[in-house]
């Protein structure tokens, strides 16, 4: 008897869950509708997103950078030791261009974005509608949607891609100084085998649109989050979690996706 | 369903719930234009859900709520957004925007709905927050008021576009003596000499007798006394009787609905 019950209780957790999960991904997709149907309108007023473009892009330079020249340094450091017993040490520029020009600029400037601006914004916009500020602001006839979503929806959406441009290009520099400064690869191998082995078109590109992509996600996530958390601290700090988590699982698992379309065949 | 050209905002057998427990259960609300209409009773009856429902930003399950004659829920969005113009609700929290400064806030309504020039806009808050007492307030933050002065700033923010009809939501709660009386004055002469239409949501008896025109007692979901100050104060029904002279025993019920006290503590879960 007392199995049936449990059973029946662990069906109803799993429909619940189920629902739940259905019914939120309705939401994000209303929310969806409802920021791009107010995208011109927003366009208008750009003070607001300029603001908003130094809040999340701005402040967000000085861990893009520092990261991309760690992880730079890193790649140089691996990528000598493998290429040396090939006698391609020469190819280090390559090497570390094209890892980070295609996957590790992209990839980790989003995670990066997610733990940085994404949990911030989800914070933000979640406290603000816990302490009715949202709610007022319909009340004076404002729609909290354009005024306050879509300037850090568009905010997030052109500031992503150029920290991962600005990654990957402090990560070539870490990768310089370590490769050529530190372990000897020649200059002059390093530069220009990077130039002539990454192709605009097909490396940078596809980094670039991979990174659009991901920001689109990311910010999605982040303004979903908040704008649907339960209006309680609690409520509000699991939103946060919420980000950073599906932010990190959705930006990896698109990379996937995307990977075997860009570079697949 | 008529409505006279006296009436406002017409409130008709007014349903709705909450997480399945239902708050209204039918109430009929008139309020006329240019008068003040109080709506009292305990805390926990749905004073403050009353307001949003009138300001359309939550829904009925039954009946309807007409502000000069329209529907607020059948409105487009649009519609809805251009009537909320005409209109200021006074949170009770008073819901000011905390990132930016006193006077943003009250140029807040100004700024973002009028092409004002910036130099008027300065005139046109400070004399609001003048209003209020707190001009000298205007550089501080939001975070650095007490509850009762973020609340005459929300105030001033609520009259900054001249509404039609102002909703206030526990105007009186902590204000000390002295600005309880300018907010008082501050009620009673937007209501009287620019004819404002005035909704006070309060359980201070004193001082919202003092200036309504017409009360609404609600209490169990209905309304159980309606009536001008004089009336209600004289009236013998029990309902009023306990509330106009907060009385711990009577109809109007102080607790939130439970089982009783003993069974309560005497019923150990394990
Ligand atoms: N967001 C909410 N979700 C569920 N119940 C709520 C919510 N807000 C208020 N309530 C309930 O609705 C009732 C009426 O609340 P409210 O309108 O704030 O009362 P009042 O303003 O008269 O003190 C209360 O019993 C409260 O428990
Ligand atoms: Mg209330």
């Amino acid at each position: 008897m007392s199995l049936i019950k449990q059973l029946s209780a662990l069906m109803q957790h799993l429909g619940q869950g189920g629902l739940n999960f259905f019914q939120r991904l309705g939401r994000g997709h209303l929310l969806l509708l409802q920021l791009l149907t107010g995208l011109l309108p927003s366009l208008l007023r750009p003070r607001l997103i300029i603001y908003q473009i130094y809040m999340v892009g701005v402040l967000s330079l000085i861990i893009i950078i520092v990261s991309g020249l760690f992880v730079g340094m890193v790649l140089a450091l691996q990528g000598y030791n493998t290429l040396v017993d090939f006698g391609a040490e020469e190819s280090l520029g390559t090497v570390v261009a094209l890892t980070l020009v295609r996957e590790l600029g992209p990839v980790v400037a989003a995670l990066l974005f997610a733990g940085r601006a994404g949990s911030a914004l989800t914070a933000e916009i979640g406290l603000m509608k816990a302490t009715e500020q949202l709610s007022a602001m319909e009340m004076m006839a404002v729609d909290p949607i354009r005024r306050v979503l879509l300037p850090r929806f568009i905010a997030g959406f052109i500031s992503l891609p150029m920290l991962a441009v600005i990654f990957s290009a402090m990560g070539v520099l870490g990768g310089y100084f370590i490769g050529v400064g530190l372990l000897g690869v020649d200059e002059g191998a390093y530069w220009s085998q990077m130039q002539g082995k990454v192709e605009f078109g097909h490396d940078i590109v596809n980094g670039i649109i991979k990174s659009v992509a991901f920001a689109f996600v990311a910010v999605w996530i982040a303004i979903f989050e908040g704008y649907d958390a339960q209006p309680t601290s609690e409520g509000v700090s699991r939103a946060t979690t919420r980000t950073v988590v599906h932010t990190s699982l959705a930006v990896l698992g698109l990379d996937f996706i995307l990977t075997a379309l860009m570079f697949g065949d | 369903m008529k409505t006279s050209s006296d009436t406002l905002i017409q409130v008709t057998d007014l349903h709705f719930a909450r997480s399945g427990r239902p708050i209204f259960a039918g109430i009929d609300i008139n309020v006329r234009r240019g008068a003040i209409t109080a709506i009292m009773g305990p805390s926990g009856t749905g004073k403050t859900t009353l307001l949003k429902l009138i300001g359309g930003q939550l829904h009925p399950a039954k009946g309807s709520i007409l502000i000069d004659g329209e529907n607020v829920h059948r409105l487009s969005r649009r519609r809805l957004y251009r009537l909320r113009r005409r209109m200021s609700l006074l949170f009770q929290s008073g819901a000011l925007l905390t990132d930016i400064s006193v006077f943003d806030n009250v140029a807040f309504p100004l700024r973002e709905h009028t092409d004002l020039p910036e130099s008027l806009i300065r005139d046109l808050v400070l004399t609001k927050l003048e209003a209020v007492g707190l001009r000298g307030a205007a550089k501080l933050m939001p975070a650095e008021l007490s509850g009762g002065m973020a609340r005459r700033v929300a105030l001033a923010r609520a009259i900054a576009l001249d509404p039609e009809f102002i909703m206030y939501d526990e105007p009186f709660a902590g204000q000390d003596p002295i600005s309880m009386g300018v907010v008082l004055e501050l009620i009673r002469k937007l209501n009287k000499s620019l004819g404002l239409t005035s909704i006070i949501v309060s359980h201070d008896i004193k001082e919202t007798s003092a200036i309504a025109d017409y009360i609404y007692l609600l209490a169990d979901g209905k309304v159980v006394e309606e009536g001008a100050p004089a009336e209600l104060t004289a009236s013998a029904s029990p309902w009023s009787k306990q509330f106009m002279q907060g009385l711990p025993d009577g109809p109007v019920p102080f607790h939130y609905p439970a089982p009783s006290l003993e069974e309560d503590l005497l019923h150990v879960t394990n």
